[in-house]
């Protein structure tokens, strides 16, 4: 029992390290690309870290990017889980937001909040789902691979909100600003410390029930069993077509919340380019994460803060706030690549605490 | 009037083909190798915004075509240690070298973004652009369309008529094989992924250069996708690749066409007309194109199906 609990700790702090060693390799590779160009890494990491970590405001900022970034990161890790990639994160974070904007916008204006918020959830993940649907029957039937239609998918998507926002749906009233009207109070969902919103609660109950069903259910056994070994459940009679519609049309479902929660929340309406590709940044986060939930959540915060840092790097230093992309892909190309593996480093401490042993004895 | 339109309409299809041609191009030749590079949209955007930087700066279209080339088959060569020394997972790794794609030609055509250039310019082919109607369809373009065919038929002699062709497809096959017949399998997928790269910057350059005359941020705008789409469209045959391009070409030039035109139909439904086209065609297309998949390609593609 203590060498497993010890076994725990010691995986724990290998990946922890790793993951460190990682982040740190990362910024230095974007050390050197900066020096290159004659931009000063530290004043860049100063506006990135001090603009976030340095002031209250920044600080809540952090979490505001924070919850659609967690949606969309168990969008991509519950397929991932069975071995599907759905990057289609971002498409279903927009159907998402105009089904629960026509949801809203339909529903009138009297709706109490308790009836308001509900309507919002429901209708943000069945836009979400159903936009996943489409990539899921494909799959299932072994037509086409999932990454392929949701990645094509994301592009029809962003023109279909386009549409209903620049036609049906737009404010007559705002003749220059293609938006829709302002939703009803009853529908907004409440922010509390700065911008961070009830959003953050949905995140995080979403991660938990996401962490409870993968980790402690019979679905989530039986998908983790198909995702490592699909022929062998196949075998086994697990009824793997079902489970590619269902972890599929889940993960468009919450990664529908993503968008709900930045029209209901951040925007009050729907307009245009409401996401600043949050639906990319959950899939990076999925695969820093290795589709773990806690990890997610680690992850999910460290992305938000880099990502919330780039937009103030736009404004200390003239740089695209897109420069952090790069940062972002070399951290991913750093845990991607295993460059600092847990299991060796776990070796290393574990032949070093036994030399230690010796040593003083 | 209507065959005015018809006529810059297809003149239009065949010029906005031309990127995702040789893109998809030099995918098949990732692709043969059995692995896949979802990231071409990066590397065309590597492509693209370093020959119009060295253009613009040199003055030189020719030297800012070298230029694209080369950074776009260096820039590809950065998935190997990813994907064939650590076996990192491809889908991701691609999607990791799209995001780095995008922030490294943003980051290094910051100063370039708003200056425009001639470019590369048409070249009106002698007597044959005098053709009614095909002449300025076809021979009133560019030297970039104009060597599609002899690229397309390269690629093909190089994957199908030599050794190197040969041993290629034998590691997409299966790379064990391969690699107990002799090949030299890890050198044989990175010159895959180095060739396929200088044809994405290609295609990067020849929309910098030669359709946008000028550089922004996220200039390909899902363009390196539908290559990668198109390269299933094609089932990894190079001479399948330009009807394909056309077809998806002839879908955004069709759009462009009737918004200059104002016709009466919302530009955002044109807008994804192209990528539902290119899903409709894949489906549509989908047993043709599956049993030609090289199999090294399948475990990529569809680890919860039944596989091997």
């Amino acid at each position: 029992m203590a060498e497993a609990q010890k076994g725990w700790w010691l995986g724990w702090g290998a990946s922890s390290v790793s993951l460190a060693l990682s982040l740190v390799s990362a910024l230095v590779l974007f050390s050197v690309l900066l020096v290159t160009n004659g931009k000063n890494p530290l004043d860049t990491y100063a506006s990135i870290f001090g603009s976030t970590l340095g002031n209250g405001f920044g600080f809540s900022e952090i979490f505001v990017k924070m919850i659609p970034i967690l949606f969309t990161a168990i969008a991509v890790a519950l397929p991932a889980r069975l071995g599907l990639v759905n990057v289609g994160g971002e498409g279903q974070l927009q159907l998402g937001a105009l089904v629960a904007a026509a949801a809203a916008l339909a529903a009138g204006t009297g709706t109490p909040s308790w009836v308001g918020i509900p309507i919002t959830l429901v209708a943000g993940m069945v836009g979400g789902a159903l936009w996943a649907l489409v990539p899921a029957i494909l799959r299932a039937k072994g037509w086409l691979n999932e990454t392929i239609s949701t990645l094509l998918l994301n592009y029809v998507a962003i023109r279909v909100v386009d549409y209903f926002v620049f036609g049906p749906l737009r404010d007559p009233s705002t003749s220059n600003v293609p938006q829709t009207t302002k939703f009803a109070d009853g529908f907004l969902w409440p922010a509390f410390a700065g911008r961070i919103h009830l959003g953050i609660v949905f995140a995080l109950v979403a991660l938990v029930l996401f962490a409870v069903v993968i980790n402690r259910t019979r679905w989530g056994y039986e998908i983790r069993a198909a995702g490592s070994n699909p022929l062998a459940a196949r075998r086994h009679g697990l009824p793997v077509t079902a489970y590619v519609l269902l972890v599929l049309c889940a993960g468009g479902a919450i990664a529908g919340l993503a968008g709900t929660g930045e029209i209901m929340a951040i925007q009050g309406r729907l307009r245009p380019g409401f996401s600043p590709s949050y639906g990319y940044l959950g899939f990076l986060v999925a695969w820093l994460a290795g589709h773990r939930p806690l990890r997610i959540l680690i992850m999910g915060f460290l992305v938000a803060l880099i990502a919330t840092g780039g937009d103030s790097l736009q404004i200390d230093q003239g740089l695209p706030s897109s420069t952090v992309s790069i940062l972002m892909a070399l951290i991913l190309f750093m845990v991607l690549a295993d460059a600092w593996r847990p299991d060796r480093l776990q070796d290393r401490i574990q032949a070093w605490l036994s030399a230690k042993k010796r040593g003083s004895a | 009037m209507t065959g005015g339109f018809l006529e810059s309409w297809l003149g239009g299809a065949v010029l906005t083909s031309t990127p995702i041609f040789y893109a998809a191009l030099g995918e098949t030749i990732v692709e043969k190798a059995g692995l896949i590079n979802l990231g071409v949209e990066g590397t065309m955007l590597v492509g693209a915004s370093v020959s119009f930087a060295v253009a613009s700066s040199t003055g030189s279209v020719a030297a800012g075509l070298l230029g694209g080339m080369v950074a776009g088959g260096l820039f590809n060569l950065l998935l190997g240690p990813l994907v064939i020394g650590w076996r990192a997972n491809q889908l991701a790794s691609g999607l990791a070298l799209m995001f780095f794609g995008m922030g490294l030609s943003a980051f290094y055509g910051k100063p370039f973004v708003g200056s425009s250039l001639d470019g590369l310019r048409s070249f009106p082919v002698p007597w044959l652009s005098s053709l009614p109607f095909i002449g300025s369809i076809l021979f009133k373009q560019d030297l970039l369309v104009y060597l599609m065919i002899p690229a397309a038929a390269g690629v093909w002699y190089l994957l199908s008529r030599t050794a190197w062709g040969l041993h290629l497809r034998a590691v997409g096959e299966d790379r064990l094989v391969a690699y107990a017949a002799g090949s030299r399998t890890g050198l044989l997928r990175h010159q895959a992924l180095f060739l396929g790269g200088i044809l994405a910057g290609v295609a990067g350059a020849h929309l910098s250069l030669a359709i946008a005359h000028t550089w922004t941020e996220g200039l390909t705008a899902g363009r390196g996708f539908i290559a990668v789409s198109l390269v299933i469209f094609a089932a990894w045959s190079p001479l399948r690749i330009l009807p394909g391009a056309l077809l998806f070409g002839g879908t955004l030039a069709l759009q462009i066409q009737l918004q200059a035109r104002g016709a009466q139909v919302s530009p955002f439904l044109l807008d994804m007309l192209p990528y539902l086209v290119t899903l409709v065609v894949l489906v549509l297309l989908r047993n043709s194109s599956r049993g030609r998949m090289p199999e090294g390609l399948k475990e990529v593609f569809e680890s919860p199906r039944e596989g091997k």
